[in-house]
């Protein structure tokens, strides 16, 4: 009788903040759907449909090239504007959606989440994996015009790296997702913080080699001491991978790559250990 | 093999009462900086006293609890009782401040029905997307899904973006998939607040067929005692985060609905002015006093007639008024009324005070409660309400084993007892040929 056997056991001011593993496992259709009704949710009643997931890209590309490319002269050296920054915006899209759609989990789900109780992982997993099918129609557009341009043009040229796809793509979903966590539990206490996400990155990606291409900026590539600072921003390395694997330009650092990669895991750690923290009472000060 | 469903051991929870911390991170700073300097915290509120903002509240006072398999409990208690916060560390959408909970069995809350319910979405959609949340997979809720449908009656609006439901249909499909996931425990607050009687009807016959057919364990929060008592086999009632009864339903309402403490069990009542509804507007007559004739009065046995005075003041002769009582159950459902003639209730100036008996035979033990009316005819000879006292006088019938040797079980048989009928034997023995 006394070494009964418990399914749940809850106690309180638990030290050990543990994450329902089990439970995520258990709720793969729950992901699923929940992926399912974020995308039906958002395209509904809308005349384009997913057609907009192409429309911002295409006009963020256009005024990239215009500005960055043409009038600063930013772009890449024998590289067409059109696919260089359309390769930059498809991938930094991915990036900044898994942070901004994820900062707000716990404050608009709220609602849901008071309610009733499922393993609170499975809504940043959902979000992350929904901006995998924007990112599919952005990069198939993408392939679209590299095809055109290794036909009708020059200066673009894919090789085998871009086989890194998966590895690149995993590691900007998960420091995305990572970071979005990590705001969405903070925010539960300050809400001062889902005004800044939007501005902090969009700030972030003048920090990163979206706008310009790094490799033709001397100030950059040359002095090495700038260079180090500014490659130990997680997300550059993968971008400039990308970019060496479709477009064949720039190159690729491993020693900035692997230390990106580290510093992904990490973040992807913390934001796990704070949102498991975090979701335990943010009901309670929401 | 322990039958414990749920094991809830010194459990409390505790909230800081006011704001939790600043709503924004400068709100907070600002209070810090401004504690530190000694000075006044510039977001408290005008009046509001330092301390209070780190003042502590209990909505769980170290509750320990044992809830068999198969046990339907129904959890009653005023607003702030304590009773959605317990329901909620079940659920584990929040925990504990303290203790521990043990639970075996999958968990279904219906806090809410229909949350998660998504307006753009169909309502096949919304069923797998509910039942997922709810802990169902994909190939489970597929199994079930007719019988959702059915049960639901929401027919041929399935395919219809939830949206454009009626709440009622809403309310009806949300119970419909959160009563057919088969889990163990089942816990709902108020959730049959909507929907037809019809519907709530069906709802409490689903539940109650579930825990006693398939042993499942249901935590029923409500209001609403009609139900309580339609399905609950144990009842619990909270008060300031404490459990202050717990077991019999009947009981447990009883102790819970009148809030008529010892003391307002009162022989004589004199009525002050806001207890008086004016009907009327020129107050000629007033209802002053009623009182029991015996003592202890209020405690009726079963079976027997309640005698009382009554003392009204007037301020003008009158003989077109009249007395009525109207009696209430305690759950203020409307039971009956007598009245007296004019002829017996004639009124001088000044005070008038009258002996009166009423009929009370016939309830059945429980409490009671009176409206009492002045009326009267006007010129045209119509009905009019003058005065009335509203269910402030309340009394008592109390189980009589001389009358009645029987557990009066309200939910089966009403708040009357007609007593014994009288029927005669005509032929026994043979077979009849008719």
């Amino acid at each position: 009788m006394e070494d009964q056997q418990w399914d749940v056991v809850i106690v309180a001011n638990e030290k050990k903040v543990k994450v329902d593993w089990k439970g995520l496992r258990n709720s793969r259709d729950l992901i699923f759907l929940w992926v399912r009704r974020n995308f039906v949710s958002r395209y509904k009643q809308t005349v384009l449909g997913p057609a907009w997931a192409l429309i911002q890209p295409f006009f963020t590309t256009v005024v990239f090239s215009l500005v960055f490319g043409d009038i600063a002269g930013l772009g890449a050296q024998g590289v067409p504007n059109f696919v260089f920054y359309l390769s930059g915006t498809v991938i930094w899209t991915l990036f900044s959606q898994s942070l901004i759609q994820n900062a707000g989990t716990f404050v608009s789900n709220a609602g849901i989440m008071g309610k009733v109780y499922f393993p609170r992982l499975v809504m940043p997993i959902a979000t992350a994996i929904s901006q995998f099918i924007t990112f599919a129609i952005q990069f198939a557009f993408l392939i679209l015009a590299i095809v055109f341009f290794v036909i009708f043009g020059e200066g673009v040229h894919p090789n085998w790296y871009a086989l890194f796809l998966p590895l690149i793509l995993i590691q900007v979903s998960v420091l995305g997702t990572g970071i979005g966590i990590i705001v969405s539990s903070l925010t539960t206490k300050y809400r001062d913080l889902s005004m800044t996400v939007g501005f902090f990155v969009s700030l972030w990606q003048y920090a990163s080699p979206i706008a310009y291409d790094m490799f033709g900026r001397r100030s950059l590539y040359e002095r090495r001491l700038a260079y180090y600072f500014y490659m130990l921003n997680p997300i550059t390395p993968p971008i400039n991978m990308f970019r060496y694997g479709f477009i064949g330009t720039g190159e690729i650092d491993w020693l900035y790559y692997g230390i990106s990669l580290v510093t992904t895991a990490v973040i992807a750690m913390i934001g796990v250990h704070m949102f498991s923290k975090v979701e335990k009472t943010f009901m309670d000060t929401v | 093999m322990n039958d414990l469903a749920i094991k809830i051991s010194h459990v409390s929870k505790e909230y800081r009462l006011g704001m939790i911390g600043g709503a924004t991170l400068r709100e907070e700073l600002q209070s810090k900086f401004a504690r530190l300097r000694g000075k006044e915290d510039p977001n408290l509120k005008i009046g509001q006293k330092a301390h209070t903002k780190n003042e502590r509240f209990l909505a769980l006072d170290d509750i320990s609890l044992e809830i068999r398999k198969g046990e339907r409990v129904g959890i009653i208690g005023h607003n702030g009782a304590g009773k959605s916060t317990l329901l909620k560390l079940i659920c584990r959408v929040t925990t504990p401040t303290t203790g521990e909970i043990c639970m075996n069995g999958r968990i279904t809350s219906m806090l809410e029905v229909g949350t998660g319910f998504h307006g753009e979405l169909t309502g096949r959609e919304n069923v797998y997307l509910n039942g997922a949340i709810l802990g169902l997979t994909k190939a489970e809720i597929a199994e079930r899904f007719d019988k959702i449908v059915e049960f639901s009656e929401v027919g041929q609006f399935i395919d219809t973006p939830v949206k454009r439901y009626s709440s009622g249909m809403h309310v009806k499909l949300g119970f419909a998939v959160a009563s057919h996931l088969d889990s163990e425990i089942m816990i709902m607050d108020e959730v049959l607040a909507v929907g037809d009687m019809a519907f709530q009807k069906k709802c409490i016959e689903r539940m109650r067929l579930a825990a006693e057919d398939e042993g499942r364990t249901i935590l029923y929060v409500s209001h609403n005692m009609q139900t309580i008592r339609q399905l609950c086999s144990r009842c619990i009632v909270m008060e300031h985060g404490k459990i202050v009864f717990d077991g019999d339903p009947d009981k447990a309402i009883e102790l819970y609905l009148p809030q008529i403490g010892e003391e307002q069990y009162m022989e004589k009542w004199e009525f002050a002015p806001n207890q008086i509804s004016l009907h009327q507007p020129d107050a000629q007559f007033m209802l002053e006093k009623f009182q029991f004739a015996e003592k202890n009065g209020f405690d009726i046995p079963q079976g027997s007639d309640m005698h009382f005075f009554l003392q009204v003041r007037a301020k003008q002769d009158s003989d077109a008024m009249f007395f009525r009582i109207i009696y209430y159950d305690k759950e203020d459902s409307l039971l009956g009324m007598t009245d007296t003639t004019t002829e017996d209730f004639r009124l001088k100036e000044g005070e008038n005070l009258f002996e009166g008996t009423c009929h009370t035979a016939v309830l059945a033990p429980g409490i009671y409660k009176l409206r009492l009316e002045l009326c009267g005819y006007n010129r045209d000879g119509e009905e009019y309400l003058d005065s009335a006292v509203d269910r402030i006088v309340h009394f008592h019938i109390v189980e009589n084993k001389e009358y009645r040797n029987l557990r009066w079980h309200h939910s089966w048989w009403g708040e009357c007892d007609f007593g014994k009928m009288s029927i005669r034997q005509l032929r026994s023995g043979k077979t009849f040929s008719s």
